[in-house]
């Protein structure tokens, strides 16, 4: 029974938050250009527009950090699990262990001070896709890493034994079945970094309207909009504010149904 | 696991030697080069690490230099003239380690109750389901949880911390802080936040290591005639006890460097803070984020970066010895 009810515990904060997340951004997340308009030209007061351009932003940033990750995060995965006997690999192993838990605003400075501060470029979206990297790269390698461990041996050992080398062995047999966890494991690492909050402030500016260059000027996210709305006192800056929240939640729970589709359908077509 | 080289399996027929060689040295090239770049991917990650502490270290160490207050034990943060730098980090390491410690003493009971719940009592069918609802929590974008936390949360806490505060006030913890308790943004209110936000790290490494329980002594302790809460004192819990405390410094880990929520919660405060749970003030992570957008000098920016570096030593030996000792349970 107490046992039961620390379970409750935690699936109370849970219910109210999402009850709360909602219930105060449905209204602003079902009026006509919330998902097709920017807030360019709105003034703080004013309650029109939308928040397009940070929606854009918001996946833009996780879609580039995803591109850098993905390669990096499954390779390092098949060292990991392919090749653990290496002196290497069980430090490796360590260190990933460590990155996961590295605080997001350190990534950011960390990004900082190595792409803005000692290379000398501007504060840009492409900065900000660096220190997601950085917070995607553990997840990534660790999912990946879990399913390559759960191929069975037997079929490792079938191939050797055709005389199939080991690094075809590994592409062609070991991941292809590792393939389904694989992806599902680096759309949950996007919805992970969709959120983080702390890179966008340090290395990018806040802007109103869409920006699609990534590599230059000011680019806003869903968390940066949330963040800069708390600033405004109007009632349509709690609008704003709760809607983007809405709105973040909604396309992190997106991308989670996706991951779990994707796991899904693959696993059935290779059946 | 077939480790070294399986490519050089001795009896392959002997029938096109030259063949055979051929193919053999290719597919050890390839073996090769395929190591190679899987290795070179790993080692990217290890130099990450090197890199972070490198360069945090190098755009700090102009500024400690020129630093007119002793970095460890000062309680100001003053960076707004770049020629007269005074900064230290007393006050953000006192406020870090309170909200986080709070969010422990919250989030760790609850985490192994859930845990053990899970692992013991639950079917094992709704044990899957329950776990991810947890597991939910994690997925919820931090800045959510500091909306939450001021604007909902915190005014329902006032009547509790009021409590506390009346009938605990001779604990230094409870006593009167330097922000009012009027609206929340304490460090208590950040604590409770904060112990939502680590509650599904706590359980999911303590239900791996409560999983792992021996059979064997769940059943002997059911032999002796143990009620199941019986088995849980002495199997379990006992059991369990080494990977539930790295699983805390794990949570630690996460509370420590947590930077948006923490931000939108804590309201400043102008005086030094004095260990109570009721003040304000700023946490590392969220001193160095609420600065962010005045990085444009290299001196009172280098003092920002120099606090980002205790908190990446602070994290980084946190979560080494949590992963330390779960290493070790697992392996077990």
């Amino acid at each position: 029974m107490l046992f039961l009810s620390s379970f409750a515990i935690a699936l109370i904060p849970l219910a109210w938050l999402l009850w709360v997340v909602v219930a105060r951004g449905w209204y602003a997340v079902t009026q006509p250009g919330w998902w097709s308009h920017s807030l360019r030209g709105v003034l703080p007061e004013q309650f029109s527009g939308g928040v397009y351009h940070a929606v854009y932003g918001t996946l833009a940033q996780a879609g580039v950090a995803a591109m850098l990750a993905v390669p990096l995060g499954f390779m390092t995965a098949v060292y990991l699990a392919e090749y653990r006997s290496r002196r290497l690999a069980q430090f490796t192993t360590f260190i990933v262990d460590v990155l996961a838990g590295l605080p997001s605003i350190v990534a950011a400075l960390f990004i900082f001070s190595l792409w803005i501060a000692t290379l000398g470029f501007h504060q840009s979206a492409f900065a900000v896709s660096l220190a997601l990297v950085l917070l995607m790269l553990p997840v990534v390698v660790r999912s990946s890493e879990e399913m390559l461990k759960l191929v069975p041996h037997e079929l490792r050992e079938a191939s050797y034994a055709l005389g199939v080398s080991k690094w075809k062995t590994i592409m062609r047999i070991v991941v292809p079945i590792a393939m389904p966890g694989i992806v599902s494991g680096v759309l949950l690492s996007i919805a992970r970094v969709m959120g983080e909050t702390a890179p966008v402030l340090v290395l990018v500016g806040y802007s109103r309207s869409i920006n699609f260059n990534l590599f230059d000027g000011n680019m806003a996210s869903l968390p940066l909009l949330i963040y800069t709305e708390l600033d405004n006192p109007e009632h349509a800056g709690f609008l704003r504010v709760w809607g983007a929240a809405l709105t973040l939640v909604i396309v992190v729970a997106a991308v989670y149904l996706v991951a779990a589709a994707a796991s899904r359908i693959m696993a059935r077509r290779r059946r | 696991m077939a480790q070294g080289s399986p490519t050089q399996s001795p009896d392959r027929t002997q029938a096109t030697p030259a063949l055979r060689a051929r193919d053999g040295a290719a597919a050890r090239r390839g073996d090769r080069l395929f190591e190679l770049a899987a290795a070179a991917a790993g080692s990217t990650i290890v130099i990450a690490i090197l890199l972070i502490a490198i360069f945090l270290l190098i755009h700090a160490i102009p500024s400690l230099r020129a630093n007119h207050a002793n970095f460890f034990t000062s309680a100001q943060f003053n960076t707004t003239d770049g020629n007269h730098l005074a900064f230290g980090i007393r006050d953000l390491f006192m406020v870090t380690a309170l909200s986080s410690l709070c969010a422990l003493a919250l989030a760790v009971p609850v985490a192994i109750g859930i845990a053990v719940f899970l692992t013991q009592y639950a079917p094992a069918r709704l044990s899957r389901f329950f776990g991810a609802l947890v597991d939910l929590l994690a997925a919820v974008p931090s800045i959510i949880f500091g909306l939450w936390g001021i604007f909902v949360l915190a005014p329902q806490l006032e009547p509790f911390e009021t409590m506390l505060h009346r009938h605990l006030g001779w604990i230094f913890l409870f006593k009167a802080g330097d922000v009012s308790l009027a609206g929340g943004g304490n460090i208590f209110t950040a604590g409770a936040v904060l112990a939502v936000m680590i509650l599904p790290i706590i359980t999911s490494v303590s239900r791996e290591v409560f999983r792992q329980t021996p059979t064997t002594h769940i059943e002997a302790a059911q032999a002796l005639g143990a009620t199941k809460w019986e088995v849980v004192r002495m199997t379990v819990l006992p059991f369990g006890r080494s990977g539930a405390a790295a699983a805390s410094m794990l949570g630690l880990g996460r509370a420590l460097g947590e930077t948006v929520a923490i931000l939108i919660i804590l309201r400043a405060s102008a005086n030094a803070g004095h260990w109570s749970l009721f003040d304000g003030g700023y946490t590392f992570a969220s001193k160095i984020a609420s600065a962010a957008s005045e990085f444009s000098e290299a001196l009172p920016t280098g003092a920002y970066i120099s606090a980002g570096f205790v908190l990446f030593v602070l994290t980084f030996i946190v979560n080494a010895v949590a992963r330390a000792i779960v290493g070790r349970v697992v392996d077990r």
